[in-house]
């Protein structure tokens, strides 16, 4: 195998890591300002920051980890990205900013108001609009080479409905991702307020999270031709798709199997996630930037992946130890331990 | 927005987000240290005042620390926004290091949440204290391989430049260029002492403020303690610095300390003013430039008048090398009589004046990491990558950088005021007296519950 797919697949694999966990994060954010404005927080707020308290800075380093890495292994993306990317990224690491501060000033520094928690639920949208903006740029048309450098053109942007049906996806798949987890975890800590509310939000994004996927699919027919043939070449890993999320759906609707519900969604999106990203191939921003032409040189791409396989060493061991001390500890979940500093 | 305001605004908006995130992320690299120690000396002692230092001190730490990761988040991501071409060529040669980086930040932050949750949830009270180990090596790593990618761009080495392309690149002997290994070790334990002197800090202000609890005595003893210990070393690596400079960035040193003329048994200038070209109220210690230099006080040392105009860093960076050195000093000096007072019984050291004088030394320490990090950096202009790429080379062509540096002053301000606000809120409400008295009711609650 090249080392420029291994790279892509590292790379690949923890933006899956970091869209899985940060949806979990951002619509929980979300569902509990939610639930302050409809009175029902006394339901939600416990179950939510038991789970995000002791990992919402592990959720943060999925993201660094993705950006540091893909200036790594493709430093062109630097020059094409880090040159038209700087408003919406900006905008995203001041939201990101102040979600992640606030979070630990309002958890360890008891700094609570509702005005704020309203607040840190809307950061929990625009975070996901304004990151989906990179995935609309990737699909091309959108950047334009000047004689100084590529630029990006925010008319074409804004007025694009791939690029609003893109943002419209990521906020639905959010909130499904985030309501689906969240039943299945307050399933585990035996809140049954919780999980009677969390089944109906879940139910409830189901349908719009497809809608928007499909629909981004027959955005692309007329946005890029290309793109979209290879698409349809997989219509067989969509299919698959559609299928685990009929499963999840059907688990939820008859209140059974919550965790399997939550591997399925996992598999479903894993599936979507992969076809997209083999549909894309070999293209990093269509048509300037392929794998190929940015790959960095083959020393640094050797010692970045044993770089990878040590670090993933001492990563998996202790992301087991901490899910085992948190997320599968009956004890901590169901809130009869509170060990907290 | 012409290309010259952009570098412009870059260089200011990298300069406020490092100078905002160095102030967290040197107590982030230094505190998890002093917490280890305290809670190690506590469970040695079996003293429960220096387990209690340590978690009040950990429950502090939590609130820099998410300052300190959203920071350090968004000066990733600049560094590519800001100065894609830099990162584009930079990225072939130096990516090893900061990958790395990430690793140790991953590492401590899953450890962090873990040792949050867990006190009291172990029997053995050593257990909970191992899971702080990866906490700190994790967080002394990050700012090891961090400074390594700083170094590189002090001493760009491991390829070779053939027709502006970088060809045969050896990312192990990037790493290890000549400006890393003094570079990491005056990072390393300026971090420690600076945490050592914060901690003092808030110890002297606590006596001071009434409180005359041992538990602050204890607290205060323990980290001038460390303090003067990461001071001695700070000066020694400090003078291995001024070596490196003498020997492979030449101009950084003449620049900071006004050499203008290369010559033998060169003097060591403290302080002055620079009007006109001539230098005006200095302190001149003869030969000393020459010892910091070479370790030899007749050695010759290059001057500014060996480079092109072009090549010569600001001479204000001289002003900041004056303020880290003499604070540098200063904190020596202090931690000295404190360690001889307690010693020798002097009672000034529990006066109010020397107090105060402890509680100044923690923002001076600040103020000392933060004119360092100028030197080292401005000291460097007008490259971005020494002798490689000019920084003027290597910032982005978008015209929105004034724009968004408003947004991220508005930014730090928040985190700023955000950041001091809760942590004196959390400590204000809970004293220390209040938390000891807890913890007592407490036990003595559970053994009567289980006499009943």
């Amino acid at each position: 195998m090249d080392l420029e797919i291994i790279g892509i697949t590292v790379l690949g694999v923890f933006l899956f890591g970091y869209i899985m966990v940060a949806s979990i994060d951002f619509g929980a954010g979300f569902f509990n300002a939610y639930s302050t404005l409809t009175g029902k927080q006394h339901i939600l707020t416990k179950v939510i920051q038991r789970y995000l308290s002791p990992v919402w800075e592990v959720t943060n380093v999925f993201l660094v980890f993705f950006f540091v890495g893909i200036v790594g292994f493709f430093p062109k993306t630097a020059y094409y990205y880090g040159s038209t990317l700087l408003v919406p990224a900006s905008i995203a690491i001041i939201l990101l900013a102040i979600r992640g501060s606030y979070y630990a000033f309002t958890i360890y520094g008891g700094l609570k108001h509702r005005r704020y928690t309203l607040l840190y639920g809307l950061t929990g949208l625009f975070i996901p609009a304004s990151l989906s903006i990179v995935l609309v740029i990737s699909e091309g048309g959108f950047v334009t080479m000047e004689h100084f450098g590529p630029a990006l053109d925010y008319w074409t942007l804004f007025t694009s409905p791939l690029s609003w049906s893109i943002v419209v996806l990521s906020l639905t798949s959010v909130l499904y991702i985030s309501a689906v987890f969240l039943t299945w975890y307050s399933r585990k800590a035996k809140d049954w307020g919780a999980v009677k509310l969390l089944r109906k939000y879940a139910l409830g994004w189901s349908l719009p999270a497809i809608i928007t996927a499909a629909g981004i699919i027959v955005e692309m027919r007329t946005h890029n031709p290309e793109h979209y043939d290879r698409l349809v070449d997989l219509w067989w890993m969509f299919a698959l798709s559609v299928l685990l999320f009929a499963g999840t759906v059907y688990l939820l609707w008859k209140g059974i199997a919550y965790g399997l519900a939550f591997v399925l969604l996992t598999g479903q999106f894993a599936l979507a996630f992969l076809a997209y990203g083999i549909s894309h191939y070999p293209y990093l921003m269509y048509p300037y930037l392929t794998i190929y032409d940015s790959f960095t040189n083959e020393a640094m791409a050797t010692s970045l992946v044993i770089a990878f396989i040590a670090g993933l060493g001492l990563l998996v061991p202790s992301l087991y130890l901490l899910l085992r001390l948190f997320l599968f500890n009956k004890e901590y979940v169901q809130g009869n331990r509170d060990d907290h500093v | 927005m012409g290309n010259e305001e952009a570098v412009f605004f870059s260089r200011v908006l990298t300069e406020l987000t490092l100078s905002f995130h160095i102030i967290y992320a040197t107590i982030g690299v230094g505190v998890p240290l002093m917490i280890m120690i305290a809670q190690w000396v506590g469970i040695k002692k079996q003293d429960e005042h220096y387990i209690l230092l340590a978690r009040r001190w950990t429950r502090g730490f939590v609130i820099t620390v998410a300052v300190g990761v959203v920071t350090g988040t968004a000066i990733g991501l600049q560094l590519s926004l800001l100065w894609p071409n830099f990162m584009e060529l930079a990225g072939n040669v130096i990516a090893l290091p900061l990958f790395m980086e990430t690793f140790a930040f991953f590492f401590e932050a899953i450890f962090l949440g873990i040792y949050l949750y867990t006190w009291d949830r172990f029997k053995n009270a050593k257990r909970h204290l191992l899971l702080l180990i990866p906490v700190a090596l994790g967080a002394s790593f990050s700012a090891i391989f961090i400074t390594i990618v700083n170094a590189f761009m002090n001493a760009p080495q491991g390829f070779d430049l053939v027709k502006g392309q970088l060809v045969n690149v050896r990312p192990l002997v990037a790493m290890f260029n000549p400006a890393m290994p003094t570079k990491v070790a005056h990072v390393l334990v300026t971090a420690y002492m600076t945490s050592a002197f914060i901690l003092a800090a808030i110890g002297a202000y606590r006596l001071l403020k009434g409180s005359n609890h041992t538990y602050h005595k204890k607290a205060l003893f323990l980290t001038m303690k460390l303090g003067f210990v990461f001071s001695i070393a700070t000066a020694i690596i400090g003078d291995f610095s001024g070596k490196y400079l003498a020997e492979y960035q030449p101009e950084k040193l003449a620049a900071a300390e006004w050499h203008f003329e290369t010559g033998e048994g060169a003097p060591l200038i403290l302080y002055g003013v620079l009007a006109n070209d001539e230098v005006k109220y200095a302190i001149k210690i003869p030969y000393a430039l020459s010892f910091l230099a070479h370790s030899s006080l007749y050695s010759s040392v290059i001057g500014l008048d060996q480079f092109p105009e072009e090549d010569i860093p600001p001479l204000y960076i001289h002003y900041l090398f004056d303020v880290m050195v003499t604070i540098g000093m200063w904190m020596v000096g202090l931690s000295v009589f404190y360690l001889l007072g307690m010693w020798l019984k002097w009672s000034f050291i529990e006066a109010k004046w020397f107090r105060w004088l402890i509680v100044l030394g923690g923002p001076l320490s600040i103020i000392a990491i933060e004119a360092g990090w100028w030197l080292a950096e401005v000291g460097r202009q007008p490259w971005i990558l020494r002798g490689i790429m000019r920084t003027h080379e290597a910032a982005t062509s978008s015209g929105q950088v004034d724009v968004m540096l408003w947004l991220f002053v508005g930014l730090y301000l928040i985190l700023g005021i955000g950041s001091v606000l809760v942590l004196w809120r959390m400590f204000r409400k809970n004293p220390v007296e209040r938390e000891l008295a807890d913890r007592a009711a407490e036990k003595a609650g559970d053994q009567k519950w289980i006499l009943k």
